[in-house]
């Protein structure tokens, strides 16, 4: 049944009819939306044998949350920004101990300035937390992803953030088509946690490990990563036999002319310029690079649909003989550029690409296609410097040399 | 033939287990089948009241409930001592996730057992004064507010022994740790009384809030016992030497207990729904220095210049005489 949801409701509506055990939560723009209606479904009954629990800090949240899966119970939390640092260190733990959380990251910047709008500085920080990160490009998408998160994750004993963009995406309107009630229960195993605190048979929990064996099990986690590309591709084409649907996946590919997604689609060639992106930019490409393709221009279009774990290979494989590559990317690390180009160049290192690095839309800055047009242009045209920032104000800072003097408050 | 009629004294509540009492009144250590949660192999220093303590309430609890339990353990020595990986001293299913958490994982247990219908299972969270008054205690704190049904245990030795004895907020004044050295104008600790997690305890009022020593571990055991009987949040804290922190005799952590009880400086009390409802009087007053100065960390009150950080504790034990009633109308 398609329906026009919200896409904050979309996601909750699904996390309710993937049957968790516990939902805990601390509100926080802009994922309110989808805690406010989980907390309704969990007093109306509509999601039933599963506890809402209010907490005093996102710090408790994800503390709920391990004791909620340790003891045997599919959970569910939500956050975005400041609280997703603020539970940063529960974040690791989650991971370190295997336990399987879904949770849903509306992606929101990271302050000081305070900002409450969108870009993925939030789940850039906590890249190396042991997490899988799954980002969504529309809000069909960000709802299906979590069927997908919560499969995965279960399978692997990872933790997954389902990453969706603050406000552009968890408050905006779409026609969907949610999973239904029938289709997920048939779709998604029960939960039944490698580890659990089970009376019957007693365990220890998150011991110490000391020097003679820290190193090994981080190896272990590390090698159980490295499967969690293979298994988060399983469950999404399974999804796709299911539902109908293309979602989540390692890389979406995009159809050369009409930038619809197609998963079939050839990958790029050598002629081509190819821009790499993440969340709901990408939607924006679309709309960006099919006109531009029909004047001719030789552009692709790639997503990252998983970037934890980095899909190194699955990349390579889209870009194809493409060695020009521009990518758009909503977090900055601080002196280098965008922190997924990082991840790119990393994964093309000795492939004698040329990486562009295009920063756009931090703290909710609005990316227009006139824009992203224009940058494209530029690097068709050999103009586009190596970093780049969309729409920067001219006059906003001095003139070069930028760093060498300080930005006047 | 004449008959010496010899006096059974160890029979009181002082004595260790009761063994001379009848069954239905002896203690749950008195039992060859005790549980013994926390068993043999553990790496807690000798003499360390934590230990005994965290013994007498898992066995208490795990008898209880029937062995129905489930612990959740901050970060800290207890952590530290019983689950160094490959080894664990824990019989119970035990978790130990964070330092500042254990109270909100014990909430996730409690959500997630209820959602499973297995409320018969019960929860038990504990951390020492570190983990539960300083940075734990918004966790705590939230999990008394929503009153969740997990017993809270808090084993206070006054400071971040773990790391190597540094002060946290349950310091007493004057104490030294290595943040708060003896020397310069005003050795030790600032001077206070240690934040009172019983009365920010009883503030919330919750079902149960008790405090308790190794000094008494009929009484410890009967507060585990009153606490695992009720539903909601509860807290137990107890006060527990640390040889090494307080710079004690191993043989002392006992007696130590009982001083502090003894002499006011620790009031030992039951409190329901915020309300007081019973306090253990000072069965033989005993002088703060019978506290004070087996301690090497409070050595310099009795050196010259000390008498003023002496006449603090005794002001200390005299409020909490008064405020508690702890002498019950005696003089």
């Amino acid at each position: 049944m398609r329906e026009v949801l919200e896409g904050s409701q979309a996601v909750a509506r699904t996390v309710a009819r993937c049957r968790p055990g516990v939902v805990c939560a601390y509100p926080i723009s802009p994922q309110t939306h989808i805690v406010e209606a989980l907390s309704v479904m969990a007093r109306t009954g509509e999601l039933s044998a599963c506890e809402y629990v209010n907490v005093e800090s996102e710090f408790s949240a994800m503390s709920v949350s391990i004791g909620a899966s340790a003891a045997g119970s599919r959970a569910y939390t939500a956050t975005a920004s400041q609280g997703l640092l603020y539970m940063a260190e529960a974040v690791y733990n989650a991971a370190g101990m295997g336990l399987p959380i879904v949770m849903t990251v509306a992606n929101r910047a990271v302050g000081a300035p305070i900002n409450i709008w969108n870009d993925h500085s939030d789940a850039m920080a906590m890249r190396d937390a042991g997490w899988l990160q799954l980002y969504a490009a529309d809000n069909q998408e960000a709802a299906d992803l979590h069927v997908i998160a919560f499969a995965a994750a279960e399978e692997l004993g990872i933790p997954a953030m389902v990453c969706m963009d603050g406000f552009v995406l968890t408050h905006a309107t779409d026609v969907l088509e949610l999973a239904t009630q029938e289709q997920i229960d048939a779709f998604l195993p029960p939960y039944s946690p490698a580890q659990a605190l089970d009376i019957e048979n007693p365990s220890t929990i998150g011991t110490m490990a000391g020097p003679e064996s820290f190193t090994e099990t981080k190896y272990l986690q590390h090698l159980r990563f490295l499967d969690a590309a293979g298994v988060i591709e399983a469950w999404s084409e399974r999804f796709r036999k299911a539902f109908g649907r293309e979602a989540g996946g390692l890389v979406a590919r995009y159809d050369p002319d009409t930038l619809d997604r197609d998963g079939d689609a050839p990958p790029a060639s050598a002629e081509d310029l190819a821009v790499v992106a993440m969340g709901s930019v990408v939607g924006t490409l679309q709309a960006t690079l099919a006109p531009m393709r029909a004047e001719g221009l030789p552009v692709r279009l790639v997503g990252i649909g998983a970037y934890r774990p980095f899909p190194r290979e699955a990349l390579k494989a889209a870009l194809g003989d493409s060695r020009h590559i521009v990518v758009v990317d909503r977090a900055l690390e601080l002196g280098a550029g965008g922190v997924l180009t990082g991840d790119v160049g990393r994964a093309l290192a000795h492939t004698g690409s040329r990486i562009h690095s295009v920063v756009a839309g931090l703290g909710g800055r609005p990316i227009l296609e006139a824009s992203l047009r224009d940058a494209v242009r530029r690097a068709l045209a050999d103009e586009l410097p190596a970093l780049d920032f969309l729409d920067l104000k001219a006059g906003g800072v001095p003139e070069p040399p930028v760093g060498a003097t300080e930005v006047a408050r | 033939m004449s008959t010496v009629h010899i006096p059974f004294l160890q029979t009181g509540t002082l004595a260790v287990g009761g063994r001379l009492l009848d069954d239905a009144e002896r203690s749950v250590q008195s039992h060859a089948d005790r549980p013994s949660s926390l068993t043999k192999g553990h790496r807690a220093c000798q003499g360390c009241a934590e230990a005994l303590a965290a013994r007498w309430v898992m066995d208490t609890a795990v008898e209880a409930t029937d062995g129905r339990l489930v612990v959740a353990n901050a970060t800290g020595c207890l952590e530290v001592f019983s689950t160094l990986y490959p080894e664990s001293a824990w019989k119970p299913p035990w978790i130990h996730s964070l330092f500042a958490n254990a109270a909100a994982v014990a909430t996730g247990i409690a959500s997630s057992l209820h959602a499973q219908g297995r409320d018969d299972v019960r929860v038990l969270a504990q951390g020492g004064d570190g983990g539960t008054v300083d940075i734990g205690l918004a966790a705590v704190s939230g999990m008394f507010e929503r009153n969740d049904d997990v017993l809270y245990v808090c084993y206070d030795n006054q400071g971040y022994m773990n790391t190597g004895v540094q002060r946290s907020s349950a310091t007493p004044a004057s104490a030294r740790t290595a943040t708060t050295p003896a020397v310069g104008r005003h050795p030790g600790a600032p001077q206070g009384t240690g934040k009172s997690m019983v009365k920010i305890a009883m503030a919330h009022e919750i079902p149960y809030v008790a405090s308790a020593t190794v000094a008494d571990l009929r009484d410890l055991e009967h507060k585990v016992r009153t606490a695992m009987a009720i539903r909601g949040a509860r807290y137990l804290h107890v006060l527990v030497p640390c040889p090494l922190g307080w710079g004690s005799q191993s043989s002392e952590s006992i007696s130590l207990s009982r001083a502090a009880v003894q002499s006011g400086i620790f009031p030992v009390v039951e409190a329901r729904a915020g309300e007081l409802t019973d306090v253990q009087r000072i069965r033989e007053r005993a002088d703060v220095e019978e506290y004070l100065r087996p301690q090497a960390r409070f050595a310099h009150l009795f050196k010259p210049g000390g008498e003023d950080g002496l006449q603090r504790w005794r002001a200390l034990a005299e409020a909490n005489i008064r405020h508690y009633d702890l002498l019950g109308g005696r003089p």
